[in-house]
């Protein structure tokens, strides 16, 4: 147990420069959800009063759709010159590397929707009316809910034919109230009416369970052979 | 065994001709509904069916987990495939009776919703099962079971906390039952769960022999043609033997 931080530590590291040197995700993160801010916008006429009922799931859709592109690309990397198998008769922890790539994930997600939030309050028109601070919570917790389960599920599809068609269809049933939870919590605080602490509790819940849940059950998944 | 099942699908057989008879023509009519109420006991004891299937799916994934028993994989795998039938069952008769009743379709109220994302998650079980290759598919489609019975308490506060927000003008209120409805409602499930068990049994056996002859086949193409035979008609129980 001693050597799970390092280890996470050490193997995070090594993501991130990987990711800065080749900036492959993020761009193509980036340019993804900047796609699909333009089309939602050709799709739904984004007048204030409107958008600001919608735009919590409008938001939250995007991200989820590219966080997609990263969680694929997360093992894929590991696959070639066998990484993955070197990683399992390590005698590292497996929950360290499971760490690791959900960390990496989620400071990818969150670079992502710092840059895309402004551009989707320009484009949809949006003001905050009620407490702005408690988009912070909400942000962080939603996307450590995409993050986790979706890099456990993403070392599940891994294992199977047609890859990347499997995490969406894995992960999406199961996170259903977990996005229900970030949209509901958006609208409230973009609207202003209603309180969303319920449901950033329910966020909470979710993100204790799941991360506790993957945690007891990776190293199931990466020792399947 | 092969008795057994013989005579457990006649019995089935009847218990459903008699649960019909008693749901179409014995049970009173509902004052308000009238007939169409009376899908009533083709719905309920379906939902009820596939809700103690998933149960029953969730307590084989964790016994396989812990056990790695091959027999808990299967009886995972039965379970969840009769299960999504049994749902899709509700889901279908669901509509057909709100038609008249609400007047609408579907209605994004507490148990349609919980109903329809637990047949998604089923949904999504059965496909990892298919894509995944063979011998690392029980852990993972385990794994993913035991997420998926995580999620429903979630699910339910959820869908619960969303609803009383916004109250849909339409729900169909709990209230009493006559008794004689609810004789023929348990009836209909009795029926219903033997119909259950005796599809579940007939495709764990399918799936058994399937495995058995996928094993065989593999030992075949190992070993040279003269001695795989042998070895392959000993380990095929081409009479169908019974499980």
């Amino acid at each position: 147990m001693n050597s799970l931080w390092p280890i996470t530590l050490a193997s995070l590291a090594k993501d991130i420069r990987l990711e800065w040197r080749s900036k492959d995700a993020l761009n193509s993160m980036l340019f993804f959800s900047l796609l699909v801010v333009v089309i939602f916008s050709f799709s739904f006429d984004p007048t204030a009063e409107e958008s600001r009922e919608i735009a919590g799931g409008l938001v939250w859709v995007a991200f989820l759709f590219s966080a997609i592109v990263a969680l694929n690309q997360t093992w894929a990397r590991e696959l070639r010159n066998q990484v993955l198998d070197a990683y399992r008769v390590s005698p590292a922890p497996a929950n360290a590397l499971f760490l690791s790539k959900a960390l990496g994930n989620f400071i990818l997600v969150m670079l992502l929707e710092a840059v895309m939030a402004p551009l989707f309050m320009v484009f949809y028109n949006l003001r905050v009316l009620g407490t702005a601070w408690e988009l912070i919570p909400v942000c962080v917790l939603g996307t450590w809910a995409l993050v986790a389960s979706g890099t456990f599920f993403a070392a599940m599809s891994i294992r199977t034919r047609m890859r990347e068609v499997m995490l969406p269809l894995i992960l999406f049933p199961l996170s259903i109230p977990a996005i229900q939870s970030m949209v509901e919590a958006t609208r409230i605080i973009l609207s202003g009416d209603g309180n969303p602490r319920f449901w950033i509790v329910l966020l909470l819940t979710y993100d204790v369970v799941f991360t506790t849940a993957c945690l007891a059950l990776f190293e199931t998944v990466l020792q399947a052979e | 065994m092969k008795k057994a099942f013989a005579i457990l699908a006649v019995l089935t057989a009847l218990l459903l001709i008699y649960a019909f008879y008693q749901a179409m023509w014995v049970a009173p009519t509902e004052r308000t509904m009238g007939d169409v109420q009376r899908i009533f006991y083709y719905h309920v004891p379906s939902a009820w069916t596939a809700f103690i299937l998933f149960f029953v799916n969730l307590v084989a994934s964790v016994a396989y987990l812990v056990r790695k028993n091959p027999k808990a994989d299967v009886v995972a795998l039965v379970s969840a495939e009769v299960g999504v039938i049994f749902c899709t069952v509700v889901l279908v008769t669901g509509p057909i009776w709100a038609r008249p009743v609400w007047g609408i379709w579907w209605t994004w109220d507490l148990r349609l919703t919980l109903t329809l994302v637990l047949w998604l998650i089923y949904v999504s079980y059965l496909v990892l099962r298919r894509f995944s290759d063979s011998a690392q598919t029980p852990k993972l489609a385990a794994v993913l079971a035991i997420f998926g019975a995580l999620d429903v308490p979630l699910v339910y506060f959820s869908i619960w906390f969303f609803r009383t927000q916004h109250p849909q003008p339409v729900i169909g209120g709990g209230g009493s039952i006559d008794p004689r409805m609810l004789h023929v409602l348990l009836i209909n499930w009795l029926a219903f769960s033997c119909f259950a068990f005796l599809v579940c049994w007939a495709r764990y056996r399918l799936e058994i022999l399937r495995r058995d002859v996928e094993e065989a086949e593999a030992l075949e193409s190992l070993l040279e043609t003269g001695t795989s035979a042998t070895i392959a008609k000993g380990k095929v129980p081409l009479g169908g033997g019974p499980r």
